[in-house]
């Protein structure tokens, strides 16, 4: 009779216990309540308010997106509502002088880092001004995970330059599983470079649920595997994720490498305004708890409490809000439209042969 | 003027542009203390340090990746992919991005990039090493695509890519690299990246060819020569764009034209010299165009790429279809 054989390793072990080390910041919970005051004393007054005008701002931004996309007076829009803590909260924590690579949901942060929504607008509908912004950034990236990999490169660049600057990019659940995710962190953890990958897991990769993308127990414990410190953060709560984020900031401007951070957020709405209609994969009874954890609530009712907002406050916000945003899609009503011969003459610094020749042909064409 | 291998030769032209710009930067996969799988990086670590040249880790969508972020923050990145056959891992960094980063911001950046390359059949490398991939880049608008068939070619071009400030892939062929010796100037000079170049005058028939064909080309404008045919070869260097002029002009002396490519014969740059010829030049013609290509099969296991790959033997039998 064969005896049992001893063994080496307790694999069911190891597997109860991976990524059980991530808890998720957060200093603001659902109820409103400060759960840690030490954190909490971080804010000024002045700086709560400030987060709550973003918010408003974003929801705002997204409700009227929503209208004009409706009537035909936007192309493609990636709704954001619901994920405003996540996306407010971290980009509050950046530079004029860090390198935003946003993906294509994260126009908000672009405008907040210095491109104008007449500019959103314009990138909305396609047009090449829409990507002429001042801000330090890269159009919002459609290839997920394209701008995880040109993030690395990015940050070895400031690195190199000795600026005092990181590179930061987003992706959502469903671009973790990219290769090229991996390899932006593992090449940012390589080259110790200053780079800040933030990863809103809002729950879904259009209509498949994030627990199809991986068996990880969390999104943050993907970056052990590039040897680089990550945090998981309550992405509905917005003091959590600009304390995070600016954290990771300080942490990879040092000198210390590369950072990952998680939100846990939610997309209230539908993937895109392409058609998608979330009902056809997505439950109320599996929205309801999120729709109950609504950011823009959270941050009302703590406010509130303390004085320092009111419904009236917000209405007069939002109507201010809405109507610079009108004035943004009539600024962009105003752009002349695209010629053939400029879009030859953008593809290469030095017109080749053949395309001296089309330009040519088009300027005939255009001038007649 | 020193007699030099393709790849001395494009060592020095890195040597050069690594000394005259402190912002190009070369990388990749053992380019560093190494000095590449093929020696073409030997030295430059040394002479330039770590900062400006280094190993990456192994992955060539990162690799890519990381030239592009260069790129913008400033910097002239020059990185390897150590056989063409692996940029495939990387075609969203070079067709998704890079190529059309000038375009999106409507001019108002440019990548300096020049992707260096090995690719081309005849030395028995393993799987995925020699494959001819050329024609998925040439349709990359944003992107030239060149391949110098000489040392002295190898050492102009790569020079003029690196200060050309857009993206370009500069192919290099792996037999080329030291079956053959140039006198090379010492000093830095450049050739045009898009101008093709007549090797060979010639008045009886046309061969358009690019890179190690260039020579199979020559060998049988060298034979037929004995026989008073006379065979102009027009070597293209540039596959992205194309120099028509100097093809036209060939044609229209010549009157007759067979295209040489190693790689296969499906969609390839060969078609697009059929094409343009068959659109502007029909009438310049007294036979149809001509084309050698490789069979529109995977590319050949190492064993058997003496069969498959086109030599002089079947570009002087196209030859004489011709005449």
């Amino acid at each position: 009779m064969a005896k049992e054989s001893k063994k080496a390793v307790d694999f069911e072990k190891i597997k109860a216990n991976l990524g059980q080390e991530f808890k998720p910041v957060q200093i603001l919970n659902s109820d409103a309540k400060v759960v840690d005051e030490d954190l909490m004393a971080n804010f000024s007054d002045d700086q709560l308010v400030d987060f709550m005008k973003k918010i408003v701002w974003e929801r705002a931004l997204h409700e009227q997106t929503m209208n004009f996309s409706r009537q035909g007076r936007l192309g493609f829009y990636a709704p954001t509502a619901g994920e405003e803590a996540s996306e407010m909260g971290t980009v509050s924590a950046f530079k004029d002088n860090d390198f935003l690579l946003p993906a294509y949901r994260d126009v908000p942060q672009l405008i907040q880092h210095g491109a104008t929504v007449t500019e959103a607008y314009l990138w909305s509908r396609g047009h090449v001004k829409g990507n002429q912004f001042k801000a330090r950034a890269l159009m919002p990236q459609i290839i997920i995970g394209a701008q995880m990999v040109e993030t690395a490169g990015v940050a070895l660049g400031l690195k190199k330059n000795g600026e005092d600057a990181v590179a930061f990019s987003y992706t959502g659940d469903g671009g973790t599983s990219q290769g090229d995710t991996y390899e932006g962190m593992n090449f940012a953890g390589a080259f110790q470079a200053p780079a800040v990958f933030i990863i809103q897991n809002n729950g879904f990769a259009i209509s498949v649920p994030r627990k199809k993308q991986t068996a990880a127990a969390t999104l943050a414990q993907k970056a052990v595997a590039a040897g680089i410190p990550s945090v998981q953060v309550d992405g509905m709560d917005v003091l959590a994720c600009y304390q995070v984020a600016k954290e990771a900031r300080e942490f990879a401007v040092a000198g210390n490498g590369p950072v990952m951070i998680e939100t846990l957020t939610y997309r209230f709405g539908a993937h895109s305004s392409a058609g998608d209609d979330p009902s056809r994969y997505r439950t109320k009874e599996e929205e309801q708890p999120w729709f109950d954890i609504d950011p823009l609530i959270r941050m009302r009712k703590f406010l509130t409490e303390k004085k320092l907002w009111s419904q009236e406050q917000e209405d007069s916000y939002v109507e201010e809000c809405k109507n610079s945003f009108k004035d943004a899609i009539k600024e962009a009503d105003g752009v002349e439209p695209e010629k053939v011969s400029d879009m030859l003459k953008h593809t290469f610094e030095v017109p080749t042969p053949d395309i001296k020749k089309q330009i040519a042909e088009f300027e005939a064409k255009e001038s007649k | 003027m020193a007699k030099k291998s393709y790849i001395q030769a494009i060592t020095d032209g890195l040597d050069i542009v690594l000394n005259e710009d402190p912002k190009t930067l070369i990388f990749g996969e053992d380019v560093g203390k190494n000095g590449g799988v093929f020696r073409t990086t030997q030295g430059l670590q040394e002479k330039y340090g770590e900062d400006r040249v280094f190993d990456t880790p192994l992955a060539e969508s990162g690799v890519l990746g990381l030239a592009i972020g260069l790129g913008l923050t400033g910097w002239r990145p020059i990185p390897e992919i150590q056989f063409m056959g692996f940029t495939f891992e990387a075609v969203d960094s070079v067709a998704g991005q890079m190529a059309r980063t000038r375009f999106r911001f409507g001019a108002e950046k440019n990548l300096p990039i020049t992707i260096r390359t090995p690719f081309g059949g005849g030395t028995h490398t393993a799987e995925m090493h020699a494959d001819n991939l050329e024609n998925f880049f040439t349709g990359i608008p944003g992107l030239r695509v060149v391949t110098p068939s000489n040392p002295y070619d190898a050492k102009g071009m790569v020079i003029s890519a690196i200060e050309n400030n857009d993206p370009v892939l500069f192919m290099e062929n792996l037999k080329l690299y030291r079956s053959m010796k140039d006198d090379i100037p010492d000093e830095k000079y450049t050739v045009p990246l898009d101008t093709a170049k007549v090797v060979q005058e010639g008045t009886d028939v046309t061969i358009v060819a690019y890179s190690a064909e260039v020579n199979e080309s020559l060998k049988v404008a060298e034979k037929l020569a004995k026989e008073n045919i006379s065979v102009e070869v027009v070597d293209l260097r540039s596959l992205s764009p194309i120099d028509t002029d100097t093809i036209f002009a060939s044609v229209e002396k010549t009157h007759k034209v067979v295209v040489v490519q190693e790689a296969q014969k499906m969609a390839g740059v060969g078609a697009q010299v059929a094409s343009e010829i068959s659109e502007n030049a029909i009438m310049s013609l007294d036979a149809p165009i001509a084309r050698v290509a490789a069979p529109n099969s995977v590319y050949p296991f190492a064993q058997a790429e003496n069969v498959w790959i086109p030599a002089a033997d079947d570009i002087e039998a196209k030859v004489r279809e011709v005449l």
